[in-house]
């Protein structure tokens, strides 16, 4: 199909999408004006993104220039805190010559919006922006060449080239009283376009927007309560639901009495799919009515817990995938002086986001609402409608603000759970998991071994690396560093074996979290064996990589690092890798309390080279939040289970990091304006816990091969020290 | 079970047909439309219930419709004075103290208790006062900026 077929296509199904507007209505939904929706699926900027959206019909984005003059920016990109409900708008205002003030942008609205794979990946900004910045300036050139017709007089034939764009106010370079605005130009038209492949994106130096700091626009809704998540939603006749859980995953019902619950005044007990559960006008009734209700379960075992299992995760790893080949490792035993063989554990963790997996539905009709939080309103619109046996068409995600998501709400098996109660009942459901259920469901971070065997030569230089990784997944496992012989293997478990306990999945930055933990605590353990400054160590294997190199520089300035051999009582450490396309390195200055075990983070220094920075101010906050989430993997988080029963059940005994952690943080970007953007959100989150483990080294002269860096585990290194 | 209960809510004196069991949570959400107060953990560990009860911070997820009684409560809907934000939630704004913002208005009125009791804090004592509220975006540091620049606009100093 061609491209214009497809957006016309796609374009007429939106038209007679939920709630059956026809063209007209949505036209006039939109206020009128002109509306482009722009395919960008054959640019190669947009990589595997792009084979996705053209999957689904071809179409990125919508823009919309209303008579107003307002510019509406149509995603199906989510605000969870992350900032593209301010960033986004800025892109889109640069490459369109508009005032940042006069764009509005809609989110995530699965009528509305286009199709989009998710919120997640630091994807927002480095794929979609550049699509949606391709699209804007693509719309330009359509507006100049309306320009020029209009403001062409029989005298002088103007051509794009002859004009000038200022604040959404077309006129000519030499004369701006013959002008037209982006308004008038579009006043009752509507224009469908495709994007050409060859966009003339800004370059730096021509950039207004981009690159200067703005406040999130939502700060105004947040700081008064006006924010709406999707709890916040109350319709007439809602019912509270609560849904019958068993004690471990896996269990299987074997008998319910619901007869405590049913008496009381207004409780249903309602089946739907596999689920029980209980619903009341009032969530505190619903609540007394869950705990009336008895079951008996077979729960299923899997001998397991926290303390073993990290060496079933390497007995049951045995489908080898090589990751990374080079030279010999044989060859490089050879050449080696010094060997090192050290195993690295990193436990399951919980995304934790303050707001639980919520949800509120309502069917009109044969169409069914939903309000999730969640970060993926299509895969989400597609779980439901499967699960409800309806077309997707007649489901409509509604997503309003998220309270956090990090991964764990790319699954929101909330909304399908609301919207079976919803269709089973007729009524408006809402569903606000509890933390206990927050834990038990959520999508943790995989638990990982990681074995590394490695060897210097005479000179000190690393002569071989044998990385093996076990259940973690790939993204940062293979080496940046200069090594001649190096080999990366992940060993996974046969599809038929259950390898997890519970439920994994995404965990901000994942997996690089813990390759980055066992790489970077293990090139400080050569360093120490070889004598040598651990920035130092770092470089001598960065001779080729100058973008990495100038990373490190920049931070180490910036921190005031001097060389010295570790243990050098400092407490200074040193974590650098690559995430989401963004070189990035953390330095940190500790103290440990040898007595207690205390570890204090006093400053943090975060260096960065990320390409084009949107929202400089936007960038540091992503960079301090990771600093800060970061030392809770790092230092206290740990899910303690027994089979498949969670053990951990609220923030009493998983602590995450608290007001009394936070060190001075201070962010160092590197000037790569004119570089395509990187991701922001997750990078600076893999360094904390390599930087950490290795400040405690270098305080204490003891190394932790385990996260989290608990106060027992310091303290039984340091007696072992 | 249903009974009258009378307090200040957010300055206007109110009186509610309710069941005094209520969770006062749930109560503020659900009854009242003030969706402001945040459900994140049910057990008082996480702050984002957090509410002024006759100026004091408490955990509305704790706490009864009943023990509401006769006080004044104010929740983050009822902070703005005369359409001009409170110095705390202004202080928020300029500092980009918020991402998510789920856990912001506990924050917020934690922070307008703390600095009621003591409006010039250290940032130790600011610390001190804010370590029971909870974030999981990593916003500590600008909170902490955000309340010592309100302190200093409540006690007639510079405003934001």
């Amino acid at each position: 199909m061609k491209r214009e077929d497809r957006i016309t296509e796609l374009l007429s199904k939106d038209m007679n999408n939920p709630w059956e507007m026809d063209r007209r209505d949505f036209m006039r939904k939109l206020g009128g004006g002109l509306i482009i929706a722009f395919a960008v699926s054959d640019m190669t900027l947009l990589g595997s993104c792009a084979a996705e959206a053209d999957e689904k019909g071809g179409v990125n984005a919508y823009l919309k220039i209303g008579q107003d003059g307002r510019v509406t920016l149509f995603t199906g990109k989510i605000e969870m805190g992350q900032g593209p409900i301010t960033s986004l708008p800025m892109m889109l205002a640069d490459e369109l010559d508009v005032n940042l003030e006069s764009v509005d942008i809609i989110m995530g609205d699965t009528l509305l919006c286009p199709y989009d794979q998710g919120t997640y990946g630091s994807l927002s900004t480095r794929k979609y922006g550049q699509a949606m910045r391709a699209a804007a300036a693509e719309a330009k050139a359509i507006l100049l060449k309306m320009a020029a017709a209009e403001l062409s007089t029989n005298n002088s034939q103007l051509v794009p080239e002859q004009l000038q764009v200022i604040d959404g106010i077309v006129s000519l370079k030499t004369d701006n009283t013959r002008n037209i605005s982006y308004a008038d130009l579009t006043q009752g038209k509507e224009i469908l376009e495709t994007v050409t492949g060859k966009p003339s994106m800004k370059k730096a130096s021509e950039m207004k927007v981009m690159g200067n700091s703005r406040l999130h626009v939502d700060a105004e809704l947040k700081v008064t309560g006006q924010a709406k998540y999707s709890g916040d939603m109350k319709l007439p006749g809602m019912m509270f639901a609560r849904i019958v859980r068993p004690p471990s995953l896996g269990a299987k019902m074997l008998s319910i009495d619901t007869s405590g619950a049913e008496a009381i005044e207004g409780v249903e007990i309602v089946e739907a799919g596999d689920m029980v559960a209980v619903i009341h006008e009032s969530r505190d009734i619903a609540d007394v009515a869950i705990s009336k209700v008895k079951a008996e379960w077979e729960e299923e075992t899997m001998e397991v817990d926290d303390k073993n299992i990290f060496d079933h995760l390497v007995k049951n790893g045995t489908e080898v995938r090589e990751l990374k080949t080079k030279g010999s490792l044989d060859k490089g035993k050879e050449n080696s002086t010094q060997n090192f063989s050290q195993e690295y554990h990193d436990p399951y963790i919980a995304h934790a986001p303050i707001e639980n997996h919520t949800a509120t539905a309502v069917f009109e009709g044969e169409k069914l609402k939903i309000w999730a939080s969640c970060q993926t309103p299509y895969p989400t619109q597609e779980d439901v409608a499967e699960a409800l046996g309806i077309s997707k068409e007649n489901v409509r995600m509604m997503q309003i603000f998220t309270g956090g998501g990090f991964g764990g709400k790319i699954y929101n098996p909330q909304a399908t759970e609301v919207a079976l109660l919803a269709q089973k009942t007729k009524k408006p459901i809402q569903l606000t998991w509890t933390r206990e259920e927050e834990f038990m469901f959520d999508r943790l971070r995989p638990a990982a071994t990681i074995i590394i065997e490695s060897g210097l030569d005479a000179d000190g230089k690393i002569a071989m690396w044998d990385y093996q990784l076990y259940a973690g997944g790939r993204r940062g496992a293979t080496t940046f560093y200069d090594i001649p012989n190096q080999l990366t293997n992940q060993n996974n478990a046969p599809r038929n074996v259950t390898l997890h306990p519970f439920h994994t999945g995404a965990w901000r930055g994942p997996s690089n979290n813990t390759n980055t933990f066992a790489r970077e605590s293990h090139m400080e353990l050569m360093a120490a064996a070889a004598g040598k400054d651990a920035l130092q160590f770092r470089l001598d294997h960065l001779e080729k990589d100058e973008k990495m190199t100038k990373v490190l520089k920049a931070g180490a300035e910036k921190f005031g690092w001097t060389p010295a051999k570790g243990p050098s009582g400092r407490g200074y450490g040193i974590a650098c890798g690559i995430d989401a396309g963004t070189y990035v390195a953390v330095f940190v200055e500790i103290d440990v309390d040898k007595a207690s075990g205390h570890v204090q983070v006093r400053r943090a220094v975060v260096s960065q080279n990320m390409g084009l920075v949107v929202n400089p101010q936007g960038v540091i906050i992503q960079a301090e939040g990771c600093v800060i989430m970061g030392l809770g993997y790092t230092l206290t988080e740990e899910i303690e289970f027994e089979n498949r029963k969670m053990l951990t059940r609220n923030f009493d005994t998983y602590e995450i990091p608290k007001f009394s952690w936070t060190p001075q943080i201070e962010v160092v970007l590197i000037d790569a304006q004119d570089d395509p953007p990187q991701g922001g959100g997750e990078p600076a989150i893999i360094c904390m816990g390599g930087a950490v483990a290795n400040a405690i080294f270098d305080a204490t002269g003891a190394r932790l091969y385990q996260q989290p860096l608990t106060p027992a585990r310091i303290l039984e290194a340091l007696a072992k020290a | 079970m249903i009974e009258t209960i009378q307090l200040e809510l957010n300055g206007t004196p109110t009186k509610l047909e309710i069941d005094p069991s209520t969770i006062l949570m749930w109560a503020l959400r659900n009854e009242l439309g003030l969706t402001g107060t945040k459900f994140g953990c049910g057990l008082g560990f996480c702050g984002s219930c957090t509410i002024l009860l006759d100026d004091e911070p408490v955990r509305s997820c704790m706490l009864a419709v009943s023990d509401a009684a006769g006080k004044k409560l104010t929740t983050i809907e009822g902070l703005a004075k005369n359409g001009e934000l409170h110095p705390v939630q202004k202080a928020f704004i300029k500092n980009d103290a918020q991402q998510c913002g789920y856990c912001t208005p506990g924050m917020i009125l934690n922070a307008v208790g703390l600095l009621l009791k003591n409006p010039e804090p250290s940032r130790k004592e600011v610390i001190e006062g804010m370590e029971e509220n909870l974030c999981r975006c990593g916003t500590y540091g600008r909170i902490i900026e955000s309340i010592q620049m309100a302190g200093i606009e409540m006690k007639g100093g510079v405003k934001i």
